[in-house]
């Protein structure tokens, strides 16, 4: 389970620049540490900044109501073993952690790609009337029902599960 | 082709057969996917949370009236309004429930007891059956 991370930091103050500028960056990492790490990783791509010569000011966890499923979209980018190529994916969620775990769920599944090799650009709310893909797009639909006829019934807790039973299960 | 009577959608009341909260009933609020629903019980003490439908039993029951994604005030409303919990108990499956409940919690001598009156009842049935059988 990821958790959304707002990474604050900059360069450490010199003779030349004393009040060096500040950036902010917002991560989904597993923990901390790792959002620091990424935080690094970023800057030292688009800024003259290192781990080395600079420090972090501040880290702080986003937290978000899980109460309304939303429809996610997810820009992102990522090294496949031929080439980098962009992506726009969408998913429904209840939370922007939620959808960006999913997403990177869902590229180890599609593409093989682990964590390190994806880049996500942009993580935003879709309206329904903008969305793009026919998976969602079925599952917005205003009065949407269906059955679920093939059922395995389940125990309260996997405790009370029997290995041996007498009986084959019955799915309807 | 068999038209199903209980089916996923909003407003649809589900029993929860998994987890802490088994047993309690809910209200679909929400459908996320194919798999997984919104739920929320605020009268029966569920939190409103996302649930597969695997621990999910989809009752007869529906909420009438309820827009996709209602807050839980509106849901609690509509469940006390609709008399949900009272009307559940008057289903088949509650009945079921209720019955599988009361055998369970039987001791040896409700059993006994169990026993004796299963064979006066088959008693009466033989007998009657007896007479219908000299008649013919």
């Amino acid at each position: 389970m990821l958790h959304e991370y707002q990474v604050v930091g900059r360069k450490l103050p010199s003779e030349k620049d004393a009040n060096p500028r500040l950036f902010r960056m917002r991560l989904f990492a597993p923990n901390p540490v790792i959002a620091k790490s990424r935080f690094w990783y970023f800057l030292k791509k688009v800024n003259k900044v290192k781990k080395m010569s600079g420090e972090i000011v501040n880290v702080s966890e986003i937290f978000e109501k899980k109460n309304q499923v939303k429809t996610y979209g997810i820009w992102l980018r990522y090294d496949s073993r031929s080439g980098t190529h962009n992506m726009y994916k969408e998913y429904r969620q209840l939370s922007r952690t939620d959808a960006v775990t999913n997403c990177y769920q869902d590229m180890a599944a599609r593409h093989r790609v682990r964590f390190g090799s994806v880049q996500i650009i942009r993580v935003a709310e879709v309206k329904s009337a903008d969305v793009r893909r026919p998976y969602v797009k079925q599952l917005i639909q205003n009065d949407l029902s269906f059955p679920i006829p093939h059922r395995i019934t389940v125990k309260e807790s996997k405790k009370n599960n029997s290995t041996f039973v007498a009986k084959r299960p019955s799915t309807f | 082709m068999v038209e199903f009577k209980k089916i996923v959608e909003v407003g649809r009341v589900v029993m929860i057969t998994y987890g802490p909260d088994a047993g309690k009933l809910a209200v679909i609020v929400d459908i996320i996917d194919h798999a997984r629903a919104l739920i929320d019980g605020p009268t029966t003490n569920v939190a409103r949370q996302a649930m597969s439908f695997k621990r999910l039993n989809i009752t007869s029951m529906k909420v009438a009236n309820l827009p996709r994604g209602a807050s839980s005030p509106v849901v609690a409303k509509r469940v006390v309004d609709q008399k949900v919990v009272e009307n559940f108990a008057n289903t088949s499956f509650a009945k079921k429930l209720a019955a599988r409940q009361a055998r369970a919690t039987l001791n040896d001598f409700d059993r006994f007891k169990l026993m004796i009156a299963k064979k006066q009842r088959r008693n009466i049935i033989n007998r009657e059956f007896a007479k219908l059988k000299k008649q013919n």
